[in-house]
This record gives structure tokens, sequence and C-alpha cells, in this order.
């Protein structure tokens, strides 16, 4: 099933820069479609839009990095942000974080293989009362023990 | 006739297809090729659907479809009252519309009764019954009226203190039209500049109108439009640009926003009539990505205008061409610097470049280039209508017209409102705004994002135009208005736009990259209680010297919050840097929570919230706070029932 | 286009529609800082050192961007100009290395020399600092970005001289910097290492590999030559320190101007090779032996002639060579044709 993605995912941006291939000033649209397809920039990605547009790698290296909209790393389809202020801290943040990391088989800023999870850390989320929290996607779940922390993101898609 | 836009029947010879000049007067005054009273009767029904005059048996429910209502759930509102609608059985004279934003977003959603005007607010799925209700038998729903903090109740949308004093010119549209329909905007009046325009008048003359309107550009720098347009008109070249600037950044701004979202064909339409004035014949609008629903709206509204000939070749039959291209941002707040808002669309690094030479002669791809911000163009076909005479009785002398402003922060009635310049402060904040909530004391209004000052209560009975504001130290910058009460510490507010200023930062010129690094280092220094006043003095050189030598408008604006906050507020800096103490309150590191033993009832319910265990006390005696493991997060304070726990 | 007067330091100057502060400046003889301009390069106004006081204007315009207008007052070291220009040096120290002992630039560095000039010290505004590697990963370029100032011209050399646009701003801010694509190093990235960034820095950021601990610019002598690799005739200078050649650099004028190739700019080493013949060698019995240049010639001419008995002139094959002069070639035809008898001569450019 994944290589059928692929292919046609390829086959989109064959197309993306067939169309876009002499227009000037084209650059950021076909990053942002591009990211659309394939979720990030990957480095294979920037080498085929730069030679499909014949601009510069080291531009289109200068140009993704230089936009906050662009990722030039896979992002997870859920994001979690752990709390490690001090109130997390001391009410065992950071044992909550270590299942996540355990469940999700990440490091902190990495992103989980299926693509399914990114997990990063937040200096505080503002929510100490409900010690120690994180944030799913939109959603702050605070009171978090490990188990209850994995038994949330477990639910995700 | 399914569409305004449509012919009314096989003899109206008036079609996109085929261009003719009088294709917009003939849908709303028309039809003009051949006399049919049925036609006529059709066009005047069409037309009386959108302005739902009163006396007659139709009415409207607008649902807000703003971004505020909308996450608060005006989508789903629709579907109901829409259900509501055809189980009473009235769906042949009421209709449900989705507009564009009301402004009162932390009143959404917001439904609006027309024609009578009722204003509902805070409105649920479940409230649909009772508003079909009342247009039935036309009791009104007392709940959902707007109540101001005093209880007194106001049903009709025009006594609400909020609207009152306001001057809806140019949001007048954005409550009443379904943004997405063409058709709407046409049968308010919409595209009869463009017409006026391309019959009769030239280019000249719509320069001059514009530059006798003395319209000045809304963008934050007050340059006069007209004057641009001249400069750009001059500009022998032929191929010129128009760009719309939709990047609206500035944080607690969205004054473009519910344009867009509202009225999206009023800025297409001062673009057409812009191109037409400086003859340029390809316009862009660049908006940020953070603006799905303007991206959407816009796109619509691009394709319906190109649809019904009014984009595109040969315009109303006039040999004018012009059209328009969407262009997201893709996340750079610098992008709303007008050079660096170019190399974005050329495909570079958003990074300025040095003016001279200006973009109305080299601006875009190296060619003259008009670039206007979302609400100065929609001014423009405000002003063909009205004529500059009538339009400069709006506003002062010197900065005429109405302007938007986004009011934030500790407001009655926080939200989107239009007055004309020249009100002051204190009648923006405490009339239309409604004071300060809670009871709590005015201490301070930022103006203008990262790039404008605060003002202090002295500065209340100033008005609000380019040049009183600016000779104080403010700016009217884009129209963000942050209102803060006596709880807010300045240098944390200093800190804030800093540190925003500083996360944008391009990284082109020195004393932007480096010194706005620099300065948040010591302000975040000064938060925590670590800086001396040695700190201080740097601090204030770097704000001049990046002020004085920054390459663009970022650079050279972003010490604003600081000098005036240093300026106007300068006790507190001194008490953060030799008291070590944040009179606010607000700075965690230099707040200190004690427990009061004389109101302290001994409940322990500070003691069970703490998420560190830091207060300690005997049931029904008095507790107490052990510093050395309290993290000052301020759970205690606000679970106290009985005012005992105290910050200092 | 009509000329235009303006005063610089009270001076009066008359000079062309166009001219920048800077370069009325200049005509003054009066020296303004900077780092980011370069007369071959597009107008940057980056580094903002070059910042003057024009009278009656609320900012402090770069000088070398802004171009003069009638009745101009610039001041080129107004109190107001030392402040800026002082602390704009200090933000630069405050975030570069504390390294100008060992540093190769010393002596060459716009920085040091404008920190002396305006008596500025690092240590000013303590705070966070880069601490990139030092890219090093190819044998000519040394890529220390925690030196690097910003003022990109390298970036534009790149691009608009060289038209390699092998390297190019990267990320935004504080975190701007100066990366090869996707920061994975010159050798990926299509450089040819031509050197011309290095040429441009004007700081230690970009230094060349060979020439570490080789000598301080003070030490070295100049010796201008002619490139000994092709027939372009590039003049360069060879830097010279007791005797020895340690590196090279473009003499600035002639056809190349300030550039060079990888070739001319690196290619130096054979020089002191310890294998570098030195005088001709002749085979005697299987073995190398050091002869005059006379013996050499003669026993040329011996087995050429030979050759030519045995089997005719035209077995003889003649390649020429890119690396001498067109007279020079000229003169290797003449002696194929007509004294070897061969027509069999070609030229190495087109292998």
């Amino acid at each position: 099933m994944q290589e059928c993605h692929c292919e046609d995912k390829q086959m989109k941006l064959a197309q993306l820069l067939l169309k876009y291939k002499d227009t000037p000033g084209a650059l950021i649209p076909v990053l942002q479609q591009a990211q659309e397809i394939f979720g990030y920039l990957s480095p294979e990605l920037l080498r085929e839009i730069s030679a499909g547009l014949r601009i510069p790698l080291s531009r289109t290296y200068g140009v993704a990095t230089f936009y906050s909209q662009f990722h030039l790393k896979p992002r997870g389809r859920n994001i979690i942000k752990v709390c490690q202020g001090t109130a997390c801290h001391v009410r065992g943040g950071s044992k909550v974080l270590e299942a996540i990391k355990r469940y999700v088989g990440v490091e902190t800023g990495e992103t989980s293989e299926d693509l399914r999870f990114t997990l990063e850390t937040v200096a505080c989320l503002g929510a100490c009362g409900l010690a120690p929290v994180m944030m799913v996607n939109e959603e702050t779940e605070g009171q978090l023990t490990p188990d209850k922390a994995v038994k949330k993101i477990a639910d995700c898609e | 006739m399914i569409n305004l836009m449509d012919n009314c029947c096989s003899k109206c010879t008036h079609s996109p297809a085929t261009p003719c000049s009088n294709y917009v007067l003939c849908r709303t005054a028309g039809p003009f090729c051949h006399t049919d009273k049925g036609c006529e009767e059709k066009r005047k029904n069409h037309i009386n659907n959108v302005r739902v005059p009163s006396g007659g048996n139709y009415q409207q429910i607008i649902v807000c479809g703003g971004t505020g209502c909308t996450s608060s759930g005006s989508a789903r509102l629709v579907d109901s009252l829409k259900e509501a609608v055809n189980e009473a059985g009235l769906s042949d004279r009421v209709a449900v519309k989705r507009t564009g934003c009301h402004g009162f977003c932390e009143n959404g959603p917001i439904v609006h009764i027309k024609p009578e005007g009722i204003f509902y607010t805070r409105v649920k799925p479940a409230d649909a019954r009772d508003i079909v209700n009342h247009l039935a038998d036309g009791q009104i729903v007392e709940r959902l009226v707007y109540r101001d903090a005093a209880g007194n109740s106001y049903p009709h949308f025009h006594e609400i203190p909020f609207y009152a004093g306001q001057t809806l010119i140019l949001l007048t549209n954005c409550g009443h039209i379904d943004p997405e329909q063409i058709s709407d905007y046409v049968a308010v009046g919409g595209y009869r500049s463009l017409v006026k325009v391309l019959q009769h008048m030239t280019p000249e003359q719509v320069i001059e109108e514009i530059q006798l309107s003395g319209l000045r550009g809304r963008g934050g720098a007050g340059f006069p439009t007209g004057k641009k347009w001249a400069a750009a008109r001059r500009a022998a070249r032929e191929i010129k640009y128009i760009i719309c600037n939709a990047d609206e950044g500035d944080p607690g701004a969205f004054m473009d926003r519910s344009l867009l979202e509202g009225d999206p064909h009023s800025v297409l339409e001062g673009m057409i009539i812009a191109g037409f004035a400086v003859g340029s014949h390809q316009g862009y609008i660049y908006c940020r990505a953070e603006y799905p629903l303007a991206i959407k709206r816009l796109k619509s509204a691009i394709q319906q205008a190109r649809q019904w000939g009014l984009l595109g070749k040969n315009i109303l039959n006039s040999g004018f061409d012009f059209d328009i291209d969407l262009k997201e941002g893709a996340g750079a707040f610098v992008c709303g610097e007008g050079t660096a808002l170019q190399a974005s669309i050329e495909g570079l690094r958003g990074m300025p470049r040095v003016k001279p030479p200006r973009s109305t002669e080299k601006g875009l791809w190296e060619k003259p280039t008009v670039l206007n911000n979302v609400e100065t163009l929609a001014n423009v076909p405000l002003i063909i209508q009205m004529g500059a005479e009538e339009y400069r009785k709006l506003g002062t002398e010197q900065s005429p017209g109405t302007k938007i402003f986004a009011l934030s922060g500790s407001l009655v009635n926080p939200g989107l409102v239009e007055v004309p310049m020249g009100k002051t402060l204190r009648e923006i904040i405490f009339g239309t705004g409604g004071g300060i909530r809670d009871g709590k004391a005015f201490k301070a209004v930022q103006l203008g994002g990262p790039s404008g000052g605060c003002l202090a209560e002295q500065h209340l009975d100033l008005p609000v135009d380019f040049d009183s504001l600016s000779s104080v130290g403010a700016t009217i910058g884009s129209g963000g208005m942050v209102v803060m009460d006596e709880g807010a510490c300045m240098v944390d507010v200093a800190r804030f736009f800093l540190a925003f200023t500083q996360k944008e930062s391009c990284g082109k010129c020195t004393p932007c990259r480096e010194g706005t690094k620099r300065m948040l280092e010591i302000l975040e220094r000064m938060c925590r209680g670590e800086a001396t006043l040695d700190d201080l003095a740097d601090l204030e050189r770097l704000c001049r010297v990046v002020k004085n030598t920054s390459l663009c408008g970022l650079g050279q604006a972003c010490p604003n919050p600081v000098l005036s906050t240093l300026q106007y507020f300068r006790e507190e800096y001194m008490a953060h840097i030799v008291e070590k103490r944040c009179p606010a309150g607000v700075c965690a590191e230099l707040v200190r929570y004690r427990i009061d033993e004389n109101l302290c009832r001994g409940c322990g319910l500070c003691l069970k919230n703490c998420p560190v265990q830091a207060i300690r006390g005997q049931r029904k005696q008095p507790h107490a706070i052990d510093d050395s493991r309290c993290i000052k997060c301020g759970v205690c304070l606000s679970k106290c029932k009985f005012k005992a726990v105290v910050r200092s | 286009m009509s000329d235009i007067t303006c005063t610089i330091n009270d001076k009066s100057v008359t000079v062309p529609r166009g001219t920048t502060i800077l370069t009325a400046a200049a005509m003054l003889g009066i020296d303004i800082p900077t780092f980011c301009h370069d007369p071959e390069l597009s107008r940057y106004g980056g580094c903002r050192i070059c910042v003057v006081e024009v009278k009656g204007w609320g900012q402090l315009p770069a000088s070398c961007v802004t171009e003069v207008r009638e009745g101009m007052e610039v001041y080129t070291e107004s109190e107001k100009v030392l402040e800026a220009r002082r602390t704009i040096l200090e933000l630069l120290l405050a975030n570069h290395p504390d390294d100008c002992l060992t540093c190769e630039k010393t002596g060459a560095c716009r920085l040091q020399e404008y920190a002396y000039r305006y008596g500025v010290r690092k240590g000013a505004f303590p705070g966070a600092c880069h601490a990139y590697p030092v890219e090093a990963d190819n044998p000519f370029i040394m890529r220390d970005m925690n030196k690097c100032i910003l003022c990109g011209k390298c970036v534009r050399v790149c691009s608009e001289v060289v038209g390699r646009s092998v390297i190019d701003f990267s990320f935004r801010g504080f975190h701007a910097k100066v990366a090869t694509p996707l920061d994975s190093g010159l050798l990926n990235a299509g450089c040819v290492f031509c050197g011309s960034c290095v040429e441009v820095c004007p700081v230690g950021a970009l230094t060349e590999k060979q020439r570490i601990g080789k000598g301080r610019p003070w030490e070295l002598d100049s010796v201008t030559t002619t490139c000994p690799y092709c027939g372009v005739g590039c003049q360069i200078n060879l830097l010279v320190k007791e005797g020895r050649v340690v590196g090279a650099n473009a003499a600035g004028h002639g056809v190349n101007g300030r550039h060079l190739c990888v070739k001319g700019r690196y290619g130096h080493g054979f020089i002191h090779h310890p294998e570098r013949l030195t005088n001709p060698l002749v085979r005697k019995n299987g073995q190398l032996h050091e002869v005059t240049w006379e013996e050499a010639i003669q026993e040329v001419v011996r087995r050429f002639g030979r050759i030519k008995q045995e089997y005719g002139g035209q077995a003889i094959g003649v390649l020429a060579s890119a690396r001498i002069t067109n007279e020079e070639n000229y003169l290797l035809n003449k002696l194929a044709r007509l004294v070897l008898g061969t027509n069999h001569i070609d030229h190495c450019a087109r292998l």
C-alpha cells in the first residue's frame, strides 16, 4: 500500500514541477504544495524541487529554512507537547515524559517512524495547578500519571 | 434567473461573455436593454433579498461567520437554524445567512435578525428553535439579548454601546452580505465605483480624487495613498503591479482579516481601481497562510469576479485589462514589510532591501509597484462613491476617514471597531470598549503592535490619528489596541513584544539581528531581578542604535514598546532593577506568595492544590508557604476563597 | 545626468547623480568603515557599520547604499555615528569567538581593524553565542560560521561573479547562517573551490586551510606573477615567507581582477615539493640521471632524428599545451611541421 502512495505522490510532484517549471517566483508555492503532498520537505524532495525549477539548492534550502511554515523533518499526525515546567517536573513530569518516550519509541523533538507522533517538550503550559500536564494536538491533559498519559495518546490515530 | 448576476430573460443582452459597460448597473437598477415589468420585479426582489428592507414580509437570520464565531461553533448553528426554519414552515419568508465578522467576537456566536435589527449573543444550536419562534410570533428571546455589566439589556443592534459609538462604513457589509456571493456585494452597490471610474473618469482624475480625499495608508506608516499612486503612474514603464498587503501579523490585530473574510470584493474593487489609476494590469494579494478562511473567501471572490467579467480582459467593455493572483505567505512576520513581501512573491527569502529606490520606481520584479494595505484599498471604492469632499467630512483634517481597530486586553467589550479618525483614546476605550473589565483601573494601552508604543493615563484624551500619536512615541500602526489594567507589568509587556520581534527578525542587518537578541536578554534579566543599572543604560543605548540604524521598518520600530514604557513607566523598571520587585506581581521570579494568618481559615484548599507541596499547616489552623519550595505558579491564590493568599 | 554638490564633514564635493555617500566621501579622502560593501557586488546595506549622520534625517543611513542628494550635509564621525558604530561592533563581538591570537585572519581582519580604530573591546552584552561546528570537510576552505558577521559578500560573489550559488543564507534572525545546501558541506555542493568567497570575507569566517599557521599577513612578501597553469594569464600574488611560497591570491588587476580558479589559488604545493623535478633527467641503463639542459636537448634531438630517419616524420605526434602562450604554441606548430615534418599536432584543450 505504502509504495502505491509513494508513486502517487511522486506523480503529483512531477506534475507540480511541470506546472511551475517556467513560472518566476514559483519556489514558495511549490514548497507549500510539495509539503502538502509529502507532509514535510525532505532533503531529497528539496533536491528534486531545485532541479525541477532550476533553482540552486542553496537558495531552496535558504527559503525553506526562512519561513516558519516549512518543516524539514517529518511531523507526526499527532503533536504531543509535554510540559517540563517546575511544577510538572516536581510532580513527575519527567516520569510522564519517559513513559511517553517508551510508548512512542522516540526522543524529544523526534517523530515516530510511522509518523503517528511528534514528541516535543515545552517550558510551561501555564496549567501548573493541573501538573503534570501535556498537550495532545489542541487538547490539554492534566493531572497525569505515566499510565494515564500513555492511555491518552494510545487513543490517537 | 438563479443569480443576480445572471440574465433576467432571453431579451437581456448583458452578459460577462459579451463585455458590456452597463453590466453592473443593469443588475441592480435594470434591466436597461429592454423594458419588462416582470424582469424589473425580479431584480428588485433579488436586491431586497440582500438588503432586507423593513416593512417587507421577508426576514433574515444572519449568523456571524467570522473566525471568532466560527471557532465558537457558528457553522453548526447555521445548520440548526435552517432546520428549525424548515420545521416551522417559514422557509419561504425566512432565510438563514452566514456573513463576515461582526467584530463583537467575545460574545459570539452572534445572530442578527433583519430587518428588525435584533441582536442575539452567545447563541448555541439549542437556541435555534427559540429564535425561529421569535420570527413566527415576534417575541424576543430575552435570555440571548446582550446585557452589559450593569444588567441593562440591549435587544437592538444599534443601541448596544459597543456599536453605538462606531461609524461603520468599511465594516458595514461585513455583517450583512454573504462574502461568498458576489451578487450580494453587487446588490448593496458594490462595483459601482469601478463602473464610475471606467466610464466617467480618467486615471488622472481617479488619482486626483484619492489625493483630494487625503487617504493615508492604513498599514501603519500613513503615507498618502494618492501620492503613492501618482508616483507609480509617472513611472514610465509598461509593466506595473498592484500589491495588496494582507500579511497582517501584529499580535492582537485582525482588522484586515475581518475585511477579507467579510467583504473581499471591496478589496478587489479597490485594487482594480488602483490598477486603472496607475496603469497596471496585474495585481497580487499577499495573504498570510495563517488566515485560511480569508484565503478561501478571496479565492472564491477572485473566481467569481473573473466569472462575471469584473476581472480579466476588457473589464466592462472599457478596454482595461486587470487580473489578480493570490499569493500565500509562508510564515514570516517581516514579509509585512513592503520590500520583504516583494522578495517573498519573487520566491526568495523575505529579507527587506534598502530604499530608495522606492517600490513605486522599482518594486516587484524591479517594476513600478503600488503596495497598499487591505483597509486602504477597501477605502478606495468608498471614496469614489462618496466623493473626496464628502469623505473628508469623516475624521480629521490631516487624517481623514475612519480607522478600524482591534480592541483587546482587559476591556469589557474587546472586538473590532470602526471609528472616525480623531476620536480620543478615552472615547474608544471607555466608550466603545466599555471600559476596563472587572472594575479594575486603566493602566496603559499598547498601540500598533510590536512596532508601536505604550501610552498611559495622561494620553487618554489624545485624538487617535497619525500625527497625534507619533508625537508621543506611539503609532496608529495597523490598528491593534491592547488595553492593560493595573495588573499588567510594563517591563513584562516590553519583554513580550521584543521576544516577538526578535523571533521575527530576518537577520539581514546587524542592529536588528544582534541588537534585539541582546535587548531581549537584558529585559529577561530585568524580569528575573538580575539586571543592573548598567544593563538599563545598555538597553537604552541599544534602543537608540537599533532604531537609528536598522535597515527596515521592523528593526527601526521594534524598540518602540521599550522606549515608550521606559518613558512613561520608568519607575517600574527601577523597581525591577533596584528593589528586585515587580510592582504588578507578574514577573514570577520577583513575586512572593504568603498567607495572611488573619484571613486564613485553614481550609486546606491551597495545600491540596499546591503542585509542589510548598504549603504546610494543620486543618483549621493558618497555613504558611515555604518560600524555598514555592514555584510561584499562583494556584494557591486562585484557589483561596478567603483572599488569604497575598502576592507581593 | 547632472552633477550633485553636497558636503561631507563640512567639505564640499561635486559628484555625478547616483553616487553613494561612501564613494563621495572616498573622493574627499574620508574613509568610512564597511563590511558588506564591495564595489563589484550588488548593493546590500546589511552590516550598517557604514552609517553616517545626515542633517535633518531621523535615521542614520548606510552610506554604501544611500545616494547623495543636492545640498546634503553628511557627517561621518559625529557623536551619534560613533555611538552607533561602537554599539554595532560590540554587538558583533558579543557573538564572535575571542580567538584573535590564533585566528588566521589576524592582521587582515576588518572586525579587528575597526575594533582597534573605535576602541571597542569584547565584553559588552553577555549572552547567547553561536556554537556551530567548524566545517573543514574539504581540502581548501575552512568555514567557521561562529566568526561570520553575515555580511553576505561570499553569498553574492558566489552567485553574482562565479555563478555557482553554492552557498546562501539559511534560517533567520539570530539563527541566520550562511550555509551550504542542506548544510551538507562544500564538497557536496558543487563548489569549484575558486576561493572567491575566502577572498571577499572580511573576517576569519572563511580561511584557507593550506595557510593555517604558515605566517601572519605582515610577515609575507607579495610577488606578482602570471599564473603558470593555463593560457588565460591570470595575475597572481605569490605570498612568500622566508623564501617559501605559502599561498597565493589574485593580484587584483589583469584579466582576472580579484578572481582565480582552484588551481591558481590553491595549486602551488608543487613549488616546494620534494619530488618536484628541477633538472632534466635522462634514463641511462634503466636509471634516471640528472643532466644539463644541453645534454637533455641533445638527447631529444638524437632520438627524434632516429625516429624520423627510421619511420618518417609522420611517426611523431606533438601535443601542445594550454599552459603556454599563443606565440609559443605557434612556434611549436612550426617545429612540428617544418622541423619534425609531421602534421600530427594537437592541443590539450581538445582532449
